[in-house]
């Protein structure tokens, strides 16, 4: 019973919530031993408002009781209750540690940073080439062992090749990746392959071959690296790389 | 055409095993008439550790060095039934003198033959006298009696261990070369680059032989032990590299378009067969020992790569293609004629042709594709009749096999214990042993002597 309400007071803490005053209803078991260990400190911690914009501040407020020691990550000591203006400058969650005689408790607050608000929308002439390239241009992704372009990919492919023949001065690097299941050899050869297909892809639509250039990584530069089918399909790509 | 059960296809290939050794009674030695000497009766062997011929402070670092050699190397050998050396009498002689026959071929001993002698340093150089002894014959025991000289370092006693090794195996291992001064080449992480290293053929010494900082992969060693061929991205696309062992540098081979991949050496050093994409598609060319000179072989759609010759013959060339969808392993004529297919199924990798010139070694998922998540294991197929017989299944992605100059020996790369890492085993899969802990350690390749 104690334990459980231990456990949810830390997960509204760990919410954010507004906590204060929960913890003095906590009911305290009869003890039967005369001398009763002293009792385990309680921790809460908030934040007003919890979530700001950049270069705005909020305040914490926090109340311990049974505590010896209370510090809060980040800022250092601090009194048993009180609070405090901060202005972090991204999301931030302030972690509060309550130390009593036999036990610690800990509760946390989550402040969220947005972004000012944007200025006004840049004119296009500010976005780099890099950057238009980084916006437009998108990974060919290919089915297991198939160096062919899929159905499904053609129109990311037709995307690509209209951003490239709207920049004609732009060359391109495609990188043929493979998942990491199979033989070194063989993906590199098999990723040579998914690059060909794609730099044959592009010409086919009119981008001038002298533009593009391959090279396999097989399964030496995985983009993703855990061993499931979803990471898998994000590796074996052809990764369109701008080269100025 | 393959068998069906893995099981009948093991008990037709053992019984060829034992059908060839009863037909060839003057070759029994063999294994599958392979000149290996693995899978019949071996020599029953006693290796009394070498004693100290002088008294030098030195002597012990070097007789441990040396005696935990030769052991390793005799036992590794696969020809000999070791006795172990808890049961050697309490003599152990460092001279002929010393020998009592009647301790060694009399039980619990009971040795057929017996290997000792002493090793001793002196100032600069140190002495080592090893005697191989045929205990049985108490008239003229003495089969081999070899002395060497050299700077007493571990180092140097190591390799003179390995002589010795090298000789009693020579003796008595049906005259088949022993492999123990063989080294080993193979892929290493450990300096967070793909580098071209090299190791003694037991993982000692384990040293770097590049420094690109790039990614650098598929060694080979030429048929002299000159030069390793490696492919490496250089100046932005994968290109055969050469490294003189002599010269310790890059030496020139001449650059082709598209991606070149996977060298291999013909036996007698004048050729290189690789995987070019050059026409857009990687296909498998010869060209010179200097890159040029290319001929086309394979004219084939989708990835044709991993190129081997037979080393017995230098006529064929085994590779892989996917030219059909999952990668298989298939044969040619060195001049691209008479394609063959050898695997049918699965996903079939990175062949390795013996030096007898009548296996393949090869990787195979013999049930592979999505949701048959297939284990990844060394086989070893019987070109002839294509009969094959799975050497590896321990668990983990076995590949890379490469033969041992002897062919008694493979050795291969695996995950089982973790990362990728160096293994080493007998050809008919036993004795499986670790060689390389450090970084991650792949597609080895075994010297040509």
């Amino acid at each position: 019973m104690k334990h459980a309400t231990r456990w949810s007071l830390f997960a509204f803490a760990l919410a954010g919530l507004l906590l204060i005053g929960a913890c003095g209803k906590k009911p305290v078991p009869p003890r039967a031993q005369p001398a009763p260990p002293p009792p385990a400190p309680t921790a809460a911690l908030t934040a007003n408002p919890n979530a700001i914009q950049k270069n705005e501040s909020t305040t914490l407020t926090w109340e311990t009781t049974n505590a010896a020691d209370v510090s809060i990550d980040g800022i250092g000591p601090v009194n048993t209750s009180g609070s405090r203006q901060v202005s972090p400058a991204e999301s931030t969650t302030y972690r509060l540690v309550a130390r009593g005689a036999v036990a610690t408790q800990e509760a946390t607050a989550r402040v969220t940073v947005t972004a000012a608000p944007a200025p006004p929308p840049a004119p296009m002439t500010s976005l780099t080439e890099e950057q238009m390239f980084n916006q437009s241009v998108h990974d060919i992704f290919f089915d297991y062992d198939k160096y062919d372009v899929r159905a499904d990919q053609l129109a990311t492919l037709q995307g690509n090749a209209q951003f490239l023949s709207q920049h004609p001065a732009m060359r391109i690097t495609i990188e043929g990746h493979c998942d990491e299941r199979g033989s070194t050899e063989f993906n590199l050869a098999l990723g040579d392959s998914r690059a060909n297909s794609v730099r044959g892809a592009l010409v086919q639509a009119g981008i001038a071959a002298d533009r593009v250039r391959t090279i396999s990584y097989g399964k030496e530069k995985p983009a993703c690296t855990e061993h499931s089918e979803a990471c898998w399909q994000q590796n074996r790509r052809g990764h369109f790389v701008y080269q100025k | 055409m393959i068998m069906r059960n893995h099981k009948v296809t093991m008990r037709s290939f053992l019984l060829a095993i034992i059908v060839s050794c009863i037909a060839l009674p003057a070759t029994a030695q063999d294994w599958i008439r392979t000149g290996t000497g693995l899978g019949v009766e071996k020599v029953r062997l006693a290796a009394a550790d070498f004693k100290p011929s002088a008294s030098d402070p030195r002597n012990e670092a070097l007789l441990k060095a040396f005696n935990e050699t030769l052991w390793n190397d005799l036992d590794n050998a696969g020809i000999f039934d070791m006795v172990s050396k808890s049961f050697y009498p309490l003599r152990q002689p460092a001279a002929p003198n010393e020998v009592q026959l009647g301790d060694w071929n009399s039980s619990p001993v009971s040795a057929a033959m017996l290997a000792y002698g002493s090793l001793g340093a002196a100032a600069e150089t140190m002495t080592v006298q090893g005697w191989l002894f045929d205990v049985k014959n108490t008239v003229s025991p003495q089969i081999l009696g070899k002395q060497y000289q050299d700077k007493p370092t571990t180092d140097a006693a190591r390799t003179i261990a390995h002589k010795f090794a090298d000789e009693i195996i020579f003796r008595l291992g049906g005259g088949v070369q022993g492999i123990a001064e063989s080294k080993l080449y193979f892929v290493s992480s450990r300096t967070g680059h793909k580098e071209i290293w090299a190791m003694d053929y037991d993982g000692a010494n384990q040293h770097a032989i590049t420094r690109l900082a790039s990614i650098s992969l598929s060694p080979r060693i030429s048929p002299d032990g000159s030069r390793v061929a490696f492919a490496s991205i250089s100046g932005s696309a994968w290109k055969i590299l050469m490294h003189s062992l002599d010269l310790d540098r890059l030496v020139t081979f001449a650059a082709m378009g598209g991606a070149n991949l996977s060298p291999a050496w013909s036996p007698d050093g004048s050729s290189i067969a690789l995987s070019s994409s050059q026409s857009g598609d990687p296909e498998i060319y010869v060209t010179d020992n200097a890159g040029r000179n290319a001929r086309r072989l394979t004219r084939s759609p989708g990835p044709d790569v991993s190129p081997v010759w037979n080393p017995k013959t230098g006529a064929q060339i085994a590779f892989v293609s996917g030219r059909t969808g999952y990668p298989q392993v298939y044969t040619m004529e060195a001049d691209g004629t008479n394609v063959q297919r050898l695997t049918d199924q699965g996903y079939a990798v990175s062949p390795a042709w013996s030096p007898n010139g009548q296996f393949l070694a090869f990787s195979w998922m013999r049930k592979y594709g999505p949701g048959e998540p297939g284990a990844q294991d060394i086989y070893i197929m019987d070109i002839a009749s294509k009969r094959w017989v799975q050497l590896t299944h321990d668990g983990g992605r076995n590949d890379f096999p490469s033969w041992s100059p002897d062919g008694r020996h493979l050795i291969f790369q695996s995950s089982r214990s973790g990362g990728e890492q160096i293994w080493t085993m007998l050809a008919d899969g036993s004795k499986q042993k670790q060689l390389t802990t450090s970084g991650s350690n792949s597609q080895p390749n075994w010297s040509w002597k």
